[in-house]
């Protein structure tokens, strides 16, 4: 317990030693991506029910924030809440539907990614979410209004926000809610059987998802101040939720953080070496992808173990 | 305890049973025999509420239970095991049982802790932190046991849960079933292995194409040229019982 | 709005793209009714094909259907490596990782394809791309007849295969019982690979027909995607007739859907189809009853 208060003590002073904007924004973005990571590592990771369509919940969350702000005045921070709430009922919805329906697997999968497209379109063409064109939020910086002039500002928030997912994922594994969710990723008959309501816990589970995907959604309007139906909804959104976890780790609690990190670093090493090429970076989160699942299925956070495996299999006199 | 009246179900034009009806008194080890494909296993799941049977009615402890989905006749204390032994394969036994019994117990850890002592109620405990996906067939089918233990059942539900062992294993378990009676569990029992019907049950039915065709203490059952029939074909108590003459 | 001379041309229309739809949804269906693998990649190796097509033509003046044998071929041989040495080793053939490995598989192929060749739409103009037919009741431009009429053609050489020859015998009872085919001595890897390279190969001849009436871009994959999937979920997974019913079905419904709703919104209808499909009938139109 004290080692992951220490590290998050260190993570706060970060900002006082990384006096580069650069930095700092990679850092933000690196706690920002480890957010939506912990959104989906908590449905997908402990659950096992792998959303191909995350963006459903991040992008009602960013409209909901953007639109709160912009139509109706509500301030800014409240809307972070309010974006929160926002992504878990859209995620209550898609589960509804989705569980209600017994769907699993590779069909829930795609259900979702057709959800968020459903979105995306009808972002796309309704003029209350600004249609193609978007919606842009005028800068007022202060940091009573969410926007903050010096980047430390954001970078609080998205550490508080990452250090809460964090928690909640630990919280998940020494909960009995939990150890009902994984028993029903490793077999849901026998969950089942042994007295677990399936479907209610799975439905809590995306409502939990989607409520940090809404966070994460409500984040990135008040750093970007813009948002639009591809970024809200888009592939690019879904297909980060899962990388992150899935390279680093899925169903653990410090699974997603390392896969942001390392996604994140890929991301600026390929760019110094290719300047900026459109679509190299994910070349290598894809070819990442397809390592990870060949060789290291349990995600970077597992290889220590392994390497201490492989090890000791080697060491003389064992059989 | 358990009163099954009239369950019919249909598979498409397969009739699994027709009209099964049985008697499960409290406390007492009650065992389903019958030949394969008599549809044992259907009327088990339909009772722990995984199947819906086209006709009938199941009362538990006196209420009406048919409809139930499984979860819920669960947490009323009908619990089953699978015939197929259904681990958590990723997790480790004590993880396993502890899902059974964070049912009735107040947190995790608690369950963690119970966990340990249903391992020794069954003799599992040398095993607690393996990867049950790593288990012997032989202590799935234990862990099986051990998690429906777990949850603290009224009835428990045990389907073939003695095939596969050899006959020291079948003896262990014959002791620890007996045991999980005393304790006050009602038991219903499906199996295969003679050794197990006889040794334990008080109550036998027999199922066959899908009908109760005997039902009553084991001694008199077992000699019934009916049952007999049933499993070793037509005419074969005529002939059994012509070999004791000519002996 | 409803009159009948315009619902009619967007009708047939919506016809023969289906048709294509078709090709493209019945090389999915028999992956996944085979193989058991959702391929995820299959609008990705559809847009690679494209862009061979298109390369084939303004490199090296190849006329797209005369690309057809070189394509079919071609595609066959992709789609089998992949299968015999990424898809069946990163998935340790486990279905639920088959997924995301086609996942990870399309977002190489479709960001390669952006880094390569950037987002420039590519089209071609072969002399006859303007050329239309008089149907009597509606005209229709002749690109999309032909490919409709070749999808067709397609379908029928597909099902022969599959019907009538020893492959086919062996991927249908490698398709039926696993075990069973390899008890016999079918060659599971083999036939697991050949299939895959049967599906893609249909990719490749979609391709051919589909580039003089569409176009090469990066994001083609991602777009065909769903629709494929919609196709075949709605015709039932593994079901061929259905996947032909299925693309027409959905070909329609697009056309009519952008007809009514516009470009944009109209695209809703397919997403919503495929919805609907997955909650309400999973087992689609022709699959077996889930």
């Amino acid at each position: 317990m004290a080692l992951p208060l220490l590290a998050l003590a260190a993570l706060a002073a970060l900002p006082l030693l990384l006096r580069s904007d650069f930095w700092l924004h990679f850092a933000i973005m690196t706690l920002y991506v480890a957010l939506l990571g912990q959104s989906w590592n908590l449905l997908g990771g402990y659950g096992g029910q792998r959303s191909f369509g995350h963006a459903a919940f991040f992008g009602t969350g960013a409209y909901a924030a953007a639109v709160l702000q912009l139509d109706l005045g509500v301030n800014p921070w409240a809307c972070l809440a309010l974006a929160g709430l926002a992504g878990a009922a859209a995620g209550a919805l898609v589960g509804a539907l989705s569980f209600r329906y017994g769907l699993r697997g590779s069909y829930f999968a795609l259900v979702t990614l057709a959800f968020a497209e459903v979105f995306r379109i009808l972002a796309d063409s309704v003029p209350f979410t600004g249609a193609g064109v978007g919606l842009q939020i005028p800068l007022r910086q202060s940091a009573a209004n969410f926007q903050f002039p010096d980047k430390a500002g954001f970078y609080a928030v998205i550490l508080a926000l990452t250090a809460l997912a964090t928690a909640l994922a630990w919280w998940v594994e020494h909960s009995r809610f939990g150890a009902a969710l994984v028993a029903l990723r490793e077999n849901e008959e026998a969950a089942r059987a042994l007295g677990i309501d399936v479907n209610r816990t799975k439905l809590r589970a995306i409502a939990l998802s989607g409520g940090l995907a809404g966070l994460a959604g409500s984040f990135y309007v008040q750093y970007y101040l813009y948002i639009d139906p591809r970024l809200a909804y888009g592939v690019e959104v879904s297909v980060a939720a899962l990388l992150v976890p899935l390279i680093g780790g899925a169903g653990t609690v410090f699974g997603p953080l390392v896969g942001a990190l390392v996604l994140r670093a890929l991301n600026e090493a390929s760019s110094r070496l290719t300047g900026d090429a459109p679509g190299l970076n994910l070349v290598l989160y894809g070819a990442l992808l397809i390592a990870i699942l060949a060789f290291l299925p349990d995600g970077l956070v597992s290889l220590g173990a392994r390497l201490r495996q492989a090890l000791r299999r080697r060491a003389p006199g064992h059989a | 305890m358990l009163e099954v009246a009239g369950i019919a179900k249909r598979f498409g034009g397969l009739a699994a049973l027709a009209d099964a009806s049985l008697t499960a008194r409290a406390g007492a080890i009650t065992a389903l025999i019958g030949p394969n494909g008599a549809g044992k296993s259907t009327l088990f799941a339909i009772i722990a509420g995984f199947i819906a049977p086209d006709r009938g009615s199941i009362r538990f402890a006196g209420r009406e239970i048919l409809g139930l989905p499984a979860h819920a006749l669960a947490r009323l204390g009908v619990v089953r095991t699978f015939q197929t032994a259904q681990p958590f394969a990723g997790l480790t036994v004590r993880e396993n049982i502890a899902i059974g019994c964070q049912l009735r117990a107040r947190s995790r850890a608690e369950a963690l802790r119970e966990a340990a002592g249903i391992a020794r109620q069954v003799g599992m405990a040398a095993l607690l932190d393996q990867q049950a996906g790593a288990l012997t067939i032989a202590a799935r089918k234990r862990l099986e046991l051990a998690r429906a233990l777990a949850t603290g059942p009224r009835l428990l539900l045990l389907d073939e849960v003695m095939a596969g062992l050899n006959p020291a294993e079948t003896a262990e378990l014959i002791a620890v079933i007996r045991a999980i009676r005393d304790g006050g569990v009602t038991l219903l029992l499906t199996e295969h292995v003679m050794q197990a019907v006889t040794g334990l049950a008080e109550q036998i039915y027999v199922l066959n194409g899908g009908r109760i065709i005997a039902a009553g203490a084991p001694a008199a059952v077992l000699a019934d040229a009916g049952v007999i029939e049933a499993y070793l074909g037509h005419g074969a108590a005529a002939r059994l019982s012509g070999r004791e003459t000519h002996a | 709005m409803f009159a009948f001379d315009i619902v009619l041309p967007a009708v047939l229309n919506g016809l023969a793209t289906g048709a294509v739809y078709a090709l493209v949804a019945l090389g999915l269906t028999l992956i996944y009714g085979v193989l058991h693998i959702v391929n995820f990649a299959h609008g990705s190796l559809l847009m690679l094909a494209l862009y061979g097509v298109y390369f084939l033509y303004t490199l090296l003046g190849v006329d797209p259907y005369l690309a057809l044998p070189i394509m079919v071929p071609a595609m066959f041989a992709l789609g089998y490596a992949l299968q015999r040495t990424l898809i069946a080793t990163a998935s340790h053939g486990r279905e639920d990782n088959i997924l995301l490995v086609t996942l990870g598989l399309s977002i190489v192929i479709d960001n390669l394809a952006l880094y390569l060749w950037s987002a420039d739409t590519r089209t071609i103009n072969p002399s006859y791309a303007y050329d239309t037919v008089d149907l009597g009741v509606a005209i229709l431009a002749l690109p999309k007849l032909v490919s409709s009429l070749g999808a067709l053609l397609a379908t029928l050489l597909l099902w022969l295969l599959i019907r009538r020859t020893d492959l086919g015998k062996a991927i249908r009872a490698l398709a039926r019982e696993r075990r069973g085919a390899e008890l016999v001595g079918i060659d599971v890897a083999h036939v697991f690979a050949m299939s895959f390279g049967i599906g893609i190969a249909c990719v490749g001849a979609a391709a051919c027909l589909l580039l003089p009436s569409y176009y090469a871009h990066p994001g083609v994959g991602e777009s065909f995607v769903i629709i494929a999937f919609t196709i075949v979920v709605l015709g039932g997974m593994g079901s061929f007739p259905g996947a032909l019913l299925g693309g027409f079905i959905i070909g329609v419904t697009e056309s009519l859907g952008g007809l009514f709703l516009g470009e944009n919104l109209g695209r809703i209808g397919v997403f919503a189809l495929f919805i609907a499909i997955l909650l309400f009938r999973p087992a689609g139109l022709f699959g077996a009853r889930a």
